[in-house]
């Protein structure tokens, strides 16, 4: 069929089954936005800034598990997308934005709004496309689908000059794609698998590692049956919140800077470590040199350079965890008995007992703690919790009652602040019958406010509870403790009115100080059916802790500061 | 412990994939000692044979991430005296007539080359041997004053 190339965008949208796309027009992505006028197969989101759109578009993947997709324009609509495919680079979201670009004719000449955009994402992204021709141009959507679903997951960029959008061609999508040079290793080698085994048999002290790759191949029911079966306790780093339930007794919580006790010690102290989608960041291994010394270590994911990258391995299995634990679990249910490793378990437990997560309570001002556990208790598995970066992020992460995967979004690799609200809007639009909390703080939710915009019109009601104590708190936090209290440019004193900035834009805010106020602004936010701020007014030098300090080892933890 | 590499690259021929490979090097500050590049006659490939140092840990994050790239058909590793390949490399070396054509002749010669062009001014000489050859060629000839030095870089093929 003959088309223009921005009607074969749509098309291929359409044969893709996209149902939701955020973005932002302009003028080299115009031709694309007619077409989009005249189609009703998918819903546009208009963002007020391209950075929302291709946050939205990740939260939308990883509340769905499906591809998310952006549409912005050449320059600086692309550059405002950086930080978004950059952020869903480091988590591996399958993603695919499309942008603009000036003519062919144009490229290189300095043209308006011209940048070399796929010079730019290319350090941040899974692959990159400059459409040169109208012929190739199905092809490139296609194959961009099937990079960013397919083994480790990421952001595809397809940058679509705009005279090929204006030329007709001839539209026939394929069905497949044949790509030789592509061709992602998903199956696990067996005897790999069974050698794996036949180690933790002989283990003692085994501990299971499970990072976000268990949550992107949709395999946390497995995990959780090789959990309950074989009784190996078990960590989660940020990106895998979830993926056992809060309440499970082998879960010893997170891992990694803020960590709990438990958790960081059986990283420590484990004879045989089985790392599940997970690759060993620096905030989770603490110094490498003392880094689970006594551990052979078993790593399983489906990205080779992510194995014995940072840690040398003992028996690396490339494959999908799914997979690779559809042929594991078997042998597992084979060869080990249910629940040997009560010694192990002991000890942990009275880890787990000496040194729980734990706060000070206070009638006089909310503890931000006492909050997220609130939010828990208020809300619990109805809720996708969203969040942004910072101190904020961290007790999220250590307080909230997580109970299923995809329930917890946020930045962990790049860690980018105004990730929370955008990222919202895109689970509220992937899960509308979830209640999305974003639980922000003062600073953060200041880098993408733009979105109330969006979401009052859109009706995309998403509960932002701001955790406000007039500071840049996480780094406020390392100046207290590493740098003498030397406060720079990290008291945000000078704040907005949150309520009236809210209602400004067609939101609801609430003040909230005690928590009697907090319980009724919640109830209240999840009745109104609108976007709302609840700005919380917390303890102004509440800390995160634990905490291993950058570069400390992770057995060596601050429990507590006393001042 | 650094060790040399020769290490070559089967990709598509397609723009941007030299941006692709030096990027790759460049982010995470590996280093490229020479680079080569040529379209592989009748097919759609292209063949990089990039010769880099590093530690074995650094080696293998290259040719893993080399390997990741998506119009990455192959990665092969080879050690620099490995014996199941042969690696060539080629260069050309200007020198004033007022040097001796003869010995210049002679000893390029001697490294699988000759005397490739004699100017007014210059004679041009070509030697193709082996890396490490090469290198010892241009030491050879530093008495012959050359005036201007060009080597082309690896390019290693299987036996």
């Amino acid at each position: 069929m003959k088309m223009t190339g921005a009607k074969m965008v749509c098309e291929a949208l359409k044969c893709e089954g996209v149902k939701t796309v955020f973005g932002y027009p302009g003028g080299a992505i115009m031709n694309v936005y007619d077409e989009i006028y005249k189609q009703d197969y998918f819903e546009h989101i208009l963002n007020r800034h391209e950075q929302a759109s291709v946050h939205a578009a990740d939260g939308y993947a990883r509340a769905t598990g499906k591809t998310g997709v952006a549409i912005v324009t050449s320059g600086p609509g692309f550059t405002n997308a950086v930080t978004g495919l950059a952020t869903a680079y480091m988590d591996s979201i399958p993603m695919v934005v499309i942008s603009g670009q000036v003519p062919l004719s144009l490229i290189g000449t300095d043209g308006f709004q011209e940048i070399d955009a796929v010079g730019i994402s290319r350090p941040c992204t899974k692959h990159n496309f400059l459409v040169k021709t109208i012929e190739e141009l199905p092809r490139i959507i296609k194959e961009a689908f099937y990079i960013a679903s397919s083994g480790r997951p990421g952001p595809v960029h397809i940058d679509i000059p705009k005279c090929i959008t204006a030329q007709e061609g001839s539209f026939d999508y394929p069905t497949s794609v044949n790509m030789p040079t592509y061709k992602p290793h998903t199956k696990g080698n067996v005897r790999q698998i069974k050698k794996a085994v036949q180690t933790i048999k002989k283990a003692q002290k085994p501990l299971l590692y499970i990072g976000g790759g268990v949550t992107l191949s949709n395999s946390y029911e497995m995990v959780r049956d090789l959990a309950a079966f074989s009784g190996i306790p078990a960590v989660e780093t940020l990106m895998a919140r979830g993926t056992l339930r809060s309440d499970d007794e082998l879960l010893l919580g997170m891992v990694g800077m803020h960590g709990t006790y438990a958790a960081n010690m059986a990283m420590s102290e484990c004879d045989v470590l089985i790392s599940l989608g997970a690759r060993f960041d620096d905030r989770v291994t603490g110094k490498l040199e003392e880094f689970a010394v006594d551990a052979e270590i078993i790593h399983v994911d489906v990205d080779p350079t992510s194995i014995g990258k940072l840690v040398d391995v003992d028996y690396p299995i490339v494959g999908d965890i799914y997979k690779v634990l559809q042929d594991m679990l078997p042998i597992v249910k084979e060869n080990l008995e249910h629940g040997r490793y009560e010694k192990w378990r002991k000890l942990l437990e009275k880890y787990k007992n000496l040194h729980p997560l734990k706060y000070e309570d206070s009638d006089e001002v909310i503890k931000p703690q006492w909050a997220i556990e609130r939010i828990g208790e208020l809300i619990g598995d109805d809720a996708i919790i969203t969040s942004d970066v910072g101190q904020h992020q961290m007790w999220a992460a250590m307080h909230y009652p997580f109970n299923n995967a995809r329930q917890w979004i946020n930045s962990g690799g790049l860690g980018t602040m105004g990730y929370g609200f955008p990222a919202a809007l895109g689970a509220k639009k992937g899960q509308p019958e979830k209640v999305v909390v974003n639980i922000t703080g003062d600073g953060s939710i200041l880098m993408n406010m733009q979105e109330l915009i969006t979401a009052a019109e859109y009706n995309i009601p998403v509960i932002n509870v701001i955790l406000n104590n007039n500071y840049l708190g996480m780094v406020r936090q390392w100046q207290t403790f590493f740098y003498d209290k030397r406060h720079s440019e990290t008291d945000l004193s000078f704040g907005p009115d949150f309520v009236k900035l809210a209602q400004s834009c067609g939101g609801v805010g609430y003040n909230v100080e005690t928590k009697a106020e907090f319980d009724k602004a919640i109830e209240d936010a999840i009745k109104v059916n609108k976007v709302t701020f609840i700005n919380v007014a917390v303890d102004r030098l509440e800390n995160v802790l634990p905490m291993v300090p950058a570069g400390g080892s992770l057995y060596n933890m601050m429990l507590e500061y006393k001042d | 412990m650094n060790e040399r590499r020769i290490i070559s690259v089967i990709v598509s021929n397609e723009h941007g994939v030299l941006s692709r490979i030096s990027g790759l090097f460049a982010g995470r500050g590996y280093n490229i000692e020479t680079l080569t590049v040529a379209p592989i006659p009748n097919t759609n490939f292209s063949r990089f044979t990039i010769s880099t140092k590093g530690s074995v840990q650094v080696i293998e994050q290259i040719t893993k991430q080399l390997h990741k790239l998506i119009p990455t058909l192959k990665v092969m590793e080879h050690k620099e005296h490995d014996v199941d390949n042969i690696q060539k490399e080629m260069a050309l070396l200007k020198f004033p007539d007022s040097e001796s054509v003869a010995d210049i002749d002679a000893l390029s010669k001697a490294y699988n080359g000759g005397v490739v062009n004699v100017g007014d001014n210059v004679i041009v000489v070509m030697v193709a041997d082996e890396p490490f050859r090469i290198k010892q060629f241009i030491k050879a000839t530093e008495k012959y004053n050359p005036v201007e030095i060009v080597r082309g870089g690896v390019v290693a093929i299987e036996r």
